[in-house]
């Protein structure tokens, strides 16, 4: 049957190229970035703080700004999001009016546009409880942003792991706690970290809702109340004001080889961390 | 001397308004093994995880008489499900070992009951596996991780996990369905072993496996227990002609 098998040689090379099309897309748009930002990248760029606005200097303190906005974030939503998720896996009752509403809320708050955030942080936070621009009222919008990711991804980590774990470890006589403690969320830790990756990724790119809620001031922060411009904040304005481009694909380069550095790490310590498990 | 070790007492259970077992009455001996067969549905699951209270972690679960364990009602107030549980161990159908590292599976339970000791714990890990027939084959890899080990591997990791924390009954519900041949015979020989100190009580499908490892054989059909008696008896002379139907294969 030639004509079947000539349709299927064009079907898969229409699915090569669009397999191919996606590593295309990334070479090329880390090519570009590398090529433009390769004049002012170096290790000053990445250790000196900006200065005349960001025109001249590196971004040293909107790196450090990430980090404290990223790590905030993460320690106010990891804990309430997994928990959050255990409960609703493993206390709530299965036909629960409150578990239901929470599922509502939780997938809800998931589709709400980031600006939004921003806006309920700004008056909230920066105005209302008067943290005004800082690190804290940044790192609070944000854990609301990434709470729904975190306990979505939680949740479904927590639903995989085998019934039969929980049944033989309850059987030997351990408490709901000890099994979910020592058997459910170890199993559940890559899963977990998974959500987690995501919303770091989240996070690192954010600008519009963290331009309202931390600020822009590229000086180094010092404390949780003080202003910060992250990295992403930073390249925005550093295009939309012309500013710089070679500093902002600068800043865009050094903003992917972080997210590659805190993906890696998080799957080598995955790995680390489950080495006995898989 | 015979001695009653679990006495089940007009034993009804409800999944919500389904009714999975009808006033069972079944005294089951110390230190025998104990089979349990019947049609798939008939309630032999249900009833064994009846006795470590296993049941009651089912939403709209409900259950009416009573089980007793050396004479002791379990359910009861004031009853310990931990040490119910402690005392009353559970094979799966499913061999499930934990992910984690063999010796790891086995310390779990001493763990769980407050062994600390590192000493005390290679001991009874040692103990268990060499009890559960595991030793000889894990002894130099007692760190690897246990989900490799093979599916009749697994079912004796389980077993010896479940005799590591000390139980004084086996309740084993098809242990060996996900077996193939030869670890199946391995799995019976252990059982064959184990009867001398442990009250074992097993449910199969398989007819041959409950004539071979078993002193006393209880026939379930819909939730109701027909038929009781020493295997032999039950097997070579029914009395209830539905048990004679079920023995022979003439039944769905
Ligand atoms: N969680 C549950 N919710 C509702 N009904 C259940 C539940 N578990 C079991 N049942 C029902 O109770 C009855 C007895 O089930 P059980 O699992 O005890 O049977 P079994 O004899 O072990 O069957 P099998 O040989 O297939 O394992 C069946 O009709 C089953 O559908
Ligand atoms: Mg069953």
């Amino acid at each position: 049957m030639p004509t079947a098998n000539y349709g299927e040689k064009v079907m898969t090379l229409v699915f090569w190229l669009a397999a191919f099309l996606i590593t295309a897309i990334l070479a090329v748009i880390i090519g570009y970035i590398v090529v433009k930002g390769f004049s002012v990248l170096s290790l000053d760029f990445i250790f000196t703080p900006p200065s005349r606005a960001g025109k001249e200097g590196g971004i040293s303190t909107t790196i450090v700004s990430t980090l404290y906005l990223v790590l905030g974030s993460l320690l106010i939503a990891v804990p309430v999001g997994v928990a959050s998720a255990v409960y609703l896996e493993e206390y709530a009752r299965k036909n629960s009016r409150f578990a239901y509403i929470v599922n509502l809320t939780a997938e809800t708050l998931a589709g709400i546009p980031s600006i939004v955030f921003g806006l309920f942080g700004f008056v909230f936070f920066v105005i209302f409880l008067g943290w005004g621009w800082s690190i804290l009222s940044g790192a609070m919008t944000m854990a609301i942003m990434i709470l729904p990711t975190i306990t979505r991804t939680s949740q479904e980590a927590i639903l995989a792991v085998p019934r039969e774990y929980r049944e033989n470890s309850l059987a030997l006589g351990a408490s709901k706690w000890q099994t979910i403690r020592k058997i459910v969320l170890p199993s559940a830790l890559p899963g977990i970290a998974t959500g987690i990756i995501l919303s770091i990724g989240r996070a690192v790119g954010e600008t519009a809702a963290l331009l309202l809620t931390a600020g822009s001031s590229l000086g180094m922060p010092m404390s949780i109340t003080d202003p910060a411009r992250t990295m992403a904040v930073h390249l925005y304005i550093l295009a939309m004001e012309g500013i710089s481009l070679e500093r902002a694909f600068g800043t865009a380069f050094v903003i992917i080889v972080l997210i590659l550095i805190i993906n890696y790490a998080a799957h080598y310590g995955m790995r680390r961390l489950s080495a006995l498990g898989r | 001397m015979n001695s009653i070790k679990i006495r089940s007492h007009n034993l009804n259970v409800f999944y919500g308004p389904f009714q999975a077992l009808y006033d069972i009455n079944m005294d089951i001996e110390s230190n025998k093994v104990t089979a349990l067969i019947g049609p798939s549905g008939c309630g032999k699951s249900t009833f064994l995880r009846s006795i470590n209270r296993l049941n009651e972690l089912i939403d709209g679960v409900r259950i009416e008489g009573q089980i007793y364990i050396d004479e002791k009602p379990i359910y009861a107030r004031d009853v310990d499900v931990v040490a119910l549980r402690k005392k009353v161990g559970m094979v799966f159908q499913k061999p499930s070992a934990f992910p984690m590292s063999i010796y790891e599976n086995v310390a779990y339970g001493p763990r769980i009951h407050g062994i600390k000791d590192r000493r005390v714990l290679d001991e009874i890990v040692e103990k268990s596996l060499k009890a559960a027939n595991l030793w000889n084959e894990v002894k130099d890899r007692l760190k690897a991780p246990a989900t490799g080990l093979s599916g009749g591997q697994q079912q004796r990791l389980v077993i010896a996990r479940v005799l590591a924390v000390n139980p004084e009954v086996i309740l084993m519900d098809e242990p060996a369905s996900a077996l193939d041949p030869i670890s199946t015979a391995k799995l019976e020989e252990l059982i064959a072993e184990l009867r001398c100190n442990y009250t074992i009580v097993i449910v199969t499908h398989n007819m041959q496996q409950a004539a071979r490892v078993s002193d006393y054989t209880g026939f379930f059909l819909n939730g109701r227990l027909i038929e009781y008696n020493r295997t032999e008896e039950l097997f070579v002379n029914p009395r209830d002609k539905r048990t004679e139907d079920y023995i022979t294969g003439r039944f769905g």
